[in-house]
C-alpha cells in the first residue's frame, strides 16, 4: 500500500494567491525525498499538507490509503501523533524541560507506554542520535546541532511512518547540516521509513534518493537515484 | 492529564513573578471576603440568637390577617346589588376559645405556649403620670416561653402572686416615676377602671423602649384593669426547634384562622437588612475578584502570546484543539487554586487579627468585641468562587491558543 499520496492538492489562500496547484504523487516507505526550489515555489505549503498540518483547497491527500480530507480536527492529529513526525528549521523545544522531556512529550500524549517504557524508548532515541549525556539539559543548554537532534528524536517519538522536516538544516552549519542528513538518510534505509525534507540546498539534496523539483507551486522535475 | 498538568507548571514557572502577582489578587480577595464574611456573619448569627433567647418564637394574635366578611357583603355576592360603605359589626376583640386553644398548643411536642393580655395604662405616681403598655401573664407558664427573670434586677416573679395588684416595670420608667421597688402607683385603663399597683420587681433589659414603657402583671389583674374578663389577646408560643416555627405559624394560621407571626415575621425587617448586607458583602468581594480575575486573564493572555511557538509545535506534534485549551485552563484554575489556598491562610489570619481588637464601650449586651463566625463554609465558599473567576477568566484567551493554526506560526519562525 502506498504510505502517502496526494491527488490534484491545490492550496490557494483567500486572497486568490496559489501557493500550490494540482499536484500530484506518491511517496512509498523507505524513500528520501527533497522536495526544492526557490523561495516561494510553494514547498513547505506542500509539506504542510502532506503532514496534515493544513487542508488542501482541492483535491485530496491519503495516508496509508485513507482519504483525509473528511476527517475532523481531533483525527487528523491524532494521526499526526501515531503516524508523523516534523522537523522545522527552528528547534521549537519547550524551553522549561529537558531534552528528554521533551522527547517523551508525544510518548505520554499518546500514552499507549507505560511511563518507564516510554522513558526508556525516549532515552534509547536520544542514544542513538548521540544524545545520551544531553538528556537532562535544558535546550538553551545545548549547541545548535544537538538541539536540532533533539527535536529529531522528538519527531520519531513515537515511531513514525513518515518524517517531514522543512529546512531542517536551515540554522545549521556545514557539519552539522551534513550530519542531519546522514540521520535522515539512515532512517529511511534503516527503519523503512519515508523521509520528506523541504530544502533549497542542491548539494544536500543531492544525499537523498529522490528530488522533486517545485516552480510555482507545480511539480517541474521529479527524479529518483 | 498529568502530561497536561506537567506542561502548565511548567509555563507558568516560566513567569514566577507575574504568577504571584496574580495568585495574590485572588488571595487577597479571599481573605476578605472571609474576614468581613466572618464578621457579619457572626454579628447576625449573635443577633438572631438573641431575637431567639428573649422573644417567643410564634405570636398569636386577637386579629385576622384579612378583614372579616361582613354579614351584609356574604348576603348579596355578585349580584345585581352592591353594597356600599359597610360598617363592620363590632366585635369583641381576644382570641376565642383561647383555653382549647391553648391545650392543642400545649400538645405540640417541643412547644410550650403562654396566654397573655396586653393593653395601655397610665401609672400615676405623685403628680406625674406616664402611659405604659401592661402584659398581664401567668408566671409558670409565661416562664417556660420568654426569660424576664433573667432581666430582673430586684424583686422576682413570684412575687407578683404574692402581692395583690403586683406590678413589675423597667428600670428607666421606675425613674421616670420616681417609684421604688414596694411603693404603690394607680394605674388607670382606657376604659376607666383604676386600680392601685404594688411595684413589686423592676427589669433591665437593655433595650430602651421595653425598659421605659413596659409592666408586667398577673393575667388575671390585668383582665380586671382593662376590663376584659377572661379575655386573652395573645398566646406565646416557644419552641425546641426554632427552624420550625415558621411552618408551624403557618399551620396555626390555617388551623386557628387568627394571625400568627413566627420570629422570623416579626424581624422580617431587620433579618432583610441582613439580606442587604450580605448582598453588599457579596459585590464588594465580587469586585476584588474581578479584578483579581482581570489579573489571571492578564497572565494566561500573556502565557499565549509568548508561549504561539510552542503551541504551534505542541499541535504539529498531534495535540488537538481541546488539548491545548485544557492546557491554559488549567493554568488558571492553578492560579486559582493557590489564591484560594493563601487566601484561605490569610483570611484566618485576618480573623485572628480581628479577634484581639477590644472597644472601649461596652454594648447593652456586654460584647467590647467583634462577634466572628469561624465557619468552614465561609472558607468553601470564597475558595469555590476564587477558583471558579480564575477558571473563568482562563476561558478566552484559553480558546484563542486552541484556535491557533500552527501553520501560521511556523511560517513566521522561519
Amino acid at each position: 500500500m502506498t504510505l502517502l499520496s496526494a491527488e490534484g492538492v491545490t492550496k490557494r489562500l483567500a486572497e486568490g494567491v496559489t501557493l500550490v496547484s494540482d499536484i500530484s504523487l506518491s511517496i512509498e516507505g523507505g524513500e528520501f525525498v527533497a522536495i526544492t526550489g526557490p523561495s516561494g515555489s510553494g514547498k513547505s505549503s506542500l509539506l504542510y499538507l502532506l503532514g496534515l498540518l493544513d487542508r488542501p483547497s482541492e483535491g485530496r491527500v491519503l495516508l496509508e490509503g485513507r482519504d483525509t480530507a473528511a476527517l475532523p480536527a481531533p483525527e487528523l492529529a491524532a494521526l499526526r501523533l501515531a503516524r508523523l513526525g516534523f522537523v522545522f528549521q527552528f528547534h521549537f523545544l519547550l524551553p522549561e524541560f529537558s531534552a528528554l522531556d521533551n522527547v517523551l512529550i508525544p510518548i505520554r500524549r499518546r500514552g499507549a507506554l507505560k511511563p518507564a517504557a516510554a522513558e526508556a524508548r525516549a532515552m534509547a532515541l536520544l542514544d542513538a542520535l548521540g544524545l545520551a549525556e544531553a538528556a537532562a539539559k535544558l535546550p538553551e543548554q545545548l549547541s545548535g546541532g544537538m538541539r536540532q537532534r533533539v527535536a529529531i528524536a522528538r519527531a520519531l517519538a513515537n515511531d513514525p511512518a513518515l518524517l517531514l522536516a522543512d529546512e531542517p538544516t536551515g540554522n545549521l552549519d556545514t557539519r552539522n547540516a551534513a550530519a542531519v542528513f546522514d540521520i535522515f538518510a539512515r532512517l529511511a534505509r534503516e527503519d523503512g521509513r519515508a523521509v520528506v525534507v523541504v530544502t533549497h540546498d542542491a548539494e544536500l539534496a543531492r544525499r537523498t534518493t529522490r528530488r522533486i523539483h517545485l516552480v510555482d507551486g507545480r511539480i517541474v522535475s521529479d527524479e529518483c537515484g | 492529564m498529568k502530561l497536561i498538568l506537567d506542561l502548565a507548571r511548567g509555563m507558568l514557572s516560566r513567569r514566577r513573578r507575574q504568577t504571584l502577582v496574580s495568585v495574590l489578587g485572588v488571595a487577597l480577595g479571599v481573605a476578605f471576603f472571609i474576614a468581613i464574611a466572618s464578621l457579619m456573619r457572626g454579628f447576625q448569627t449573635y443577633f438572631i440568637q438573641q431575637v431567639i433567647d428573649v422573644q417567643p418564637h410564634i405570636v398569636i394574635k386577637d386579629e385576622t390577617r384579612t378583614p372579616l366578611p361582613q354579614a351584609a357583603e356574604m348576603a348579596v355576592t355578585d349580584g345585581a346589588v352592591s353594597v356600599n360603605g359597610v360598617k363592620p359589626r363590632d366585635r369583641v376583640r381576644g382570641i376565642r376559645a383561647s383555653g382549647d386553644k391553648l391545650a392543642i398548643l400545649e400538645a405540640i411536642p417541643g412547644a410550650a405556649a403562654a396566654p397573655i393580655l396586653t393593653g395601655s395604662a397610665l401609672l400615676r405616681y405623685g403628680a406625674r403620670d406616664v402611659t405604659v403598655t401592661i402584659t398581664g401573664i401567668d408566671p409558670p407558664r409565661y416562664r417556660r416561653v420568654a426569660n424576664l427573670e433573667k432581666d430582673l434586677i430586684r424583686g422576682s416573679l413570684e412575687d407578683l402572686r404574692s402581692a395583690a395588684n403586683g406590678l413589675i416595670i423597667g428600670d428607666t420608667l421606675a425613674q421616670r416615676l420616681g417609684v421604688q421597688l414596694g411603693d404603690t402607683v394607680i394605674a388607670v385603663s382606657p376604659r376607666g377602671v383604676s386600680l392601685q399597683m404594688k411595684i413589686v420587681g423592676i427589669f433591665h433589659t437593655g433595650i430602651v423602649t421595653l425598659d421605659q414603657t413596659t409592666g408586667y402583671a398577673l393575667l388575671k389583674v390585668n383582665q380586671v384593669l382593662q376590663d376584659r374578663p377572661n379575655v386573652v389577646n395573645q398566646i406565646l408560643l416557644r419552641l425546641a426547634d426554632v427552624t420550625q416555627a415558621e411552618p408551624l405559624a403557618r399551620q396555626i394560621e390555617a388551623r386557628f384562622g387568627d394571625r400568627t407571626e413566627s420570629w422570623e415575621e416579626q424581624n422580617a425587617n431587620i433579618l432583610t437588612v441582613f439580606v442587604i448586607q450580605n448582598a453588599i458583602m457579596y459585590s464588594v468581594t465580587g469586585a476584588i475578584l474581578l479584578v483579581a480575575a482581570f489579573g489571571i486573564y492578564n497572565i494566561i493572555s500573556t502565557v499565549v502570546f509568548e508561549k504561539t511557538r510552542d503551541i504551534a509545535i505542541l499541535k504539529s506534534l498531534g495535540f488537538t484543539e481541546g488539548d491545548i485549551q485544557r492546557l491554559f485552563l488549567v493554568q488558571g484554575i492553578i492560579a486559582g487554586v493557590l489564591g484560594a489556598a493563601l487566601g484561605c491562610v490569610l483570611g484566618q489570619l485576618m480573623i485572628e487579627g480581628l479577634a484581639q481588637v477590644r472597644f472601649q464601650t461596652e454594648t447593652p449586651a456586654g460584647n467590647d468585641r467583634f462577634l466572628l463566625a469561624r465557619d468552614w463554609r465561609i472558607f468553601a465558599v470564597a475558595s469555590f468562587f476564587a477558583v471558579a473567576s480564575a477558571a473563568l477568566a482562563a476561558v478566552i484567551p484559553a480558546r484563542r491558543a486552541a484556535r491557533l493554526d500552527p501553520v501560521q506560526v511556523v511560517r513566521g519562525a522561519a
